[in-house]
């Protein structure tokens, strides 16, 4: 029997790069096969070429041992293959149903048939294991309902082929596991799926084969049960990667920052942080842990001044900072690193050298008379360039044209570069691959170990555990919690997350 | 010095591949306008030779025709500053309107003053009018987020109004629909009083000025602290706000700096051009081709200064095919095909889909050899 897909040969180009070069790739019937690389190494290029959204240079796709070219994704919808984004692209005021439904709605007559409709949701959810409600409002239901509501979506379809995107980018701990189980339910009942990831753990636990690609090369195709988390992390990156973040035993100093009895209002006047009081100290990294939402990000944004702080004191080094503007926190001494580089950290349409200065850009050192001197600030960003290994041409090349791993190590570059006594930083390693990921986990090191305060937000558990020296679990705008790094333990921070208890759990 | 070069080497590809597409669209609009003229029956070759003739054919009609580029550069600049804070200041025409007035009763009633002074102030007073004007569009905005163009629309009205009030009443000249003129130490200096060849045109120092200013508009965007504050904001409010700079002054003064130069251009046209403001009957129309002009010219001050050019031809050698019998209409259409190409980046668009389809072309090829 031929295999479910096979892609001979493909090459794609971009101005400047080669996204794909000559590669073979194979799925097949029933399995669950894993496109493994670093961000930039062309997996998803060649996702979207299977997917129709790109045309490939060079290559051909067979499908079931037919020869077939793939114009655009209704071409791929009808091959039977359906993809579920990275982001997910629900209609947020819809049903559930009416969501899984958009495209290939049964009618009665012009009208639509919304019970046939809620029935046949709750017919393809009941035969796939994938728990959804029909009737809930899609803005209502938790991260990994939505994901099942994106999957369900592609077997209404009639997917036969699924093709997942960074699925577990969105997930706690419990939902990847639950999401692993359904999977397998999947691939029982005769799918096959595509898991595109960075994530080497997941590899390991959830797939039966692995492609790894690298610079737009397949490296190797191996079977899971034959490999390693080290022998798949130097395949990927070309090198032997260290997991573990090597650091000193804290020397922990005065506290930097001191958050007492916080709230904190969204823009719908509703609390989003209910009360916060928190320390950080010099020379310690205090990482927060939390599923998305759970007023991470309103916390970080009051103490930048990004936000109102509705009650509360926040000190930096004693002094009062609450609700100061961005500019004169900055100016106490306050670095961040914000989690949306695009939204907040850059702007794209910039030179390196414009947005190496964001932030100091009013600074004398960086003007002649009255005017900036582009000189200097070009001087200075080729500084931070050869000191923070930033991949780039030169400084003049506009942000936008770097990968988010030297997008994000600029933002670092130019943060700590300012010398803050505390760093803000919020999901710094977000979309970064193995070699970026290790490279800012070491300057946040190095700036604890400088005495400097590092307060780190992020949502990936396993960073969280690696960097931190103590750690808060934010739930439902509260620090339910904080534990010693060394007494965390993955299940414990999850039940935490997910708002339980650890009394009779653990 | 030879990173200098290549440094300006580079600045000018960048310039000139940004003017590349416009250049294109226009190129295809007045094929497209000649075709077009053609069909009227008329020959397009005479028809664009009286468009040159009449707007360049002789000093005193290219005279005329830099009358009418000048307001329009400042316009066109006024609205491109505002673009580039991410502002659509669509009330250049109120803030060119206020500084007309506002120089006409500057150079009115100042008397005694030397001429260099009273003139200078003159220009001052239109052009901070105009400022000033534009600033409540800029405060609504920050203070409770209403919209500039709504804002805008309304404050072009009562300016209008407003205008019309004071040449009718303060500054009337009695049974005229005409205000009072200005004294003539408040008269800009004309080319007339140098050179013969521009005796019967009202061509100015204006022109002169105008080129300063899209110098100053490129220094301050460019150059300065304030310029970077400004374009930040322009490109990215959130990002601004992460770093430090205030989003709601940067939209306060962006305008108030856009409205100087609207009523930097309407005090250029009360004391070179006309002396005296007349009761409107509608929109001097110098405010509303501004927002053309910086969109055929990228928002960029050459552009801009190219682009008024253009729009300064079209506009003073109409009439002139008009003598041809040809409507002139046609104009009209040219310049609203300029526009339209311009705007939907049509020429772009095209080029990319043409590429588009010559690589599924080639897979299509391939395929069939296989």
């Amino acid at each position: 029997m031929p295999a479910v897909i096979e892609m001979k040969g493909i090459g794609k180009s971009f101005p400047g790069i080669r996204a794909n070069d000559d590669i073979n790739f194979t799925l097949e019937q029933g399995e669950i096969h894993v496109l493994l690389g670093e961000n930039g190494a062309g997996k998803s290029t060649l996702m979207n070429i299977l997917y129709g959204l790109y045309q490939p240079d060079e290559g051909q796709i067979y499908i079931k041992g037919k020869p077939v070219r793939i114009i655009n994704p209704n071409t791929a919808i009808s091959h039977g293959i359906g993809m579920v984004h990275q982001h997910f692209m629900l209609v947020q005021p819809f049903t559930v149903t009416e969501n899984i439904i958009l495209g290939k709605e049964p009618s009665k007559g012009t009208a639509l048939d919304l019970e046939k409709a809620i029935m046949d949701v709750e017919e393809i959810s009941k035969r796939y294991e994938l728990k959804v409600d029909p009737r809930a409002v899609v803005q209502d239901i938790s991260v990994g309902m939505q994901q099942r509501v994106e999957i369900l979506k592609t077997l209404y379809r009639g997917a036969e082929i699924l093709i997942l995107d960074e699925p577990t980018a969105v997930l706690t701990p419990q939902e990847i596991e639950e999401l692993g189980v359904t999977l397998k339910s999947l691939v029982n009942q005769g799918k096959s799926i595509i898991l595109i990831t960075h994530k080497l753990k997941e590899v390991i636990s959830m797939s039966d084969r692995v492609t790894i690609i690298r610079r737009g090369k397949v490296v190797d195709t191996l079977n899971t049960k034959d490999t390693n988390i080290d022998e798949l992390a130097e395949k990927m990156v070309g090198r032997k990667v260290s997991f573990t973040v090597e650091k000193q035993a804290a020397k922990v100093d005065t506290p930097v920052l001191e958050i007492k009895g916080l709230k904190v209002l969204d823009s719908r006047k509703l609390e989003v942080v209910k009360g916060v009081d928190l320390q950080v100290h010099g020379g310690e990294i205090l990482g927060i842990a939390g599923v998305d939402g759970n007023g991470q990000s309103d916390l970080v944004n009051a103490i930048t001044g990004l936000a109102k702080a509705e009650t509360g004191e926040i000190l930096i080094d004693g002094k009062e900072i609450t609700n100061l503007t961005p500019k004169e926190i900055i100016e106490s001494g306050v670095g961040h690193i914000p989690e949306d580089r695009h939204k907040r950290g850059l702007v794209l349409p910039f030179s390196l050298a414009e947005n190496a200065i964001l932030g100091s850009h009013y600074s004398s050192r960086f003007r002649r008379g009255l005017g900036l001197s582009y000189q200097k600030i070009r001087e200075y960003c080729r500084k931070l360039i050869k000191e923070y290994d930033i991949r780039t041409p030169n400084e003049k090349v506009l942000a936008r044209s770097l990968s988010g791993g030297n997008q994000q190590k600029l933002i670092v570059a130019r943060e700590i570069d300012r010398d803050p006594s505390l760093c803000i930083a919020s999901q710094p390693t977000r979309g970064l691959d193995v070699g970026a990921i290790e490279f800012v986990h070491k300057k946040l090191v190095e700036l604890r170990d400088e005495g400097k305060a590092v307060l780190l937000v992020s949502l990936e558990l396993d960073e969280v555990m690696a960097l931190s020296d103590r750690i808060a679990v934010m739930y439902d705008g509260r620090i339910v919690s904080i534990l010693d790094a060394k007494d965390a333990t993955e299940k414990k921070l999850g039940i935490m997350m997910a708002g339980g208890s650890i009394q009779g759990a653990v | 010095m030879e990173s200098k070069i290549n440094e300006y080497r580079e600045a000018l590809l960048k310039t000139l591949k940004e003017i590349a597409y416009p250049l294109v669209a226009i190129f295809i609009s007045f094929i497209a306008g000649g075709i077009l003229v053609y069909s009227f029956g008329k020959n397009p070759v005479v028809a664009y030779t009286a468009l040159i003739k009449g707007s360049m054919g002789d000093w005193n009609k290219i005279g005329e025709t830099l009358v009418t580029v000048t307001p329009l550069i400042l316009t066109g600049l006024s609205i491109a500053f505002g673009f580039r804070c991410g502002l659509f200041n669509i009330g250049v025409e109120g803030q060119f309107i206020i500084g007309t007035i506002a120089a006409v009763w500057a150079g009115w009633a100042f008397t005694g003053l030397p001429g260099i002074l009273h003139v200078t102030l003159t220009l001052i007073i239109g052009s901070l009018a105009g400022g000033l004007w534009a600033s409540v569009i800029g405060l609504l905005k920050a203070k409770v987020g209403s919209h500039e163009v709504i804002n805008g629309i309304m404050m072009n009205y009562i300016a209008m109004y407003l205008s019309n009030y004071i040449v009718m009443t303060f500054l009337n000249v009695p049974e005229k629909a005409y205000s009072v003129a200005i004294a003539d130490t408040a008269k800009l200096w004309r080319f007339s009083q140098a050179f013969s060849q521009f005796n019967h045109s009202r061509l100015n120092i204006g022109i002169i000025f105008s080129l300063i200013v899209a110098l100053v508009a490129y220094y301050i965007l460019n150059k300065t602290v304030r310029g970077y504050e400004i374009r930040t904001v322009g490109f990215n409010p959130y990002a601004a706000e992460y770093g430090g700079i205030s989003v709601k002054r940067n939209i306060v003064l962006a305008m108030v700096i856009s409205g100087i130069f609207a009523g930097f251009a309407g005090a250029i046209m009360t004391t070179g051009v006309q002396y005296r403001v007349n009761n409107l009957f509608g929109f001097t129309g110098y405010g509303l081709d501004g927002i053309a002009v910086a969109l055929v010219g990228n928002n960029h001050p050459i552009g801009v200064i190219l682009s008024a050019l253009l729009f300064g031809i079209l506009q003073k050698g109409g009439p002139f095919m008009q003598i041809q019998g040809i409507p002139k209409e046609v104009v009209g259409i040219i310049q609203g095909i300029i526009i339209l190409f311009v705007a939907a980046n049509f020429v772009k668009v095209i080029v990319e889909n043409m590429k588009q389809n010559r690589e599924l072309k080639k897979i299509t090829a391939k395929e069939e050899i296989e």
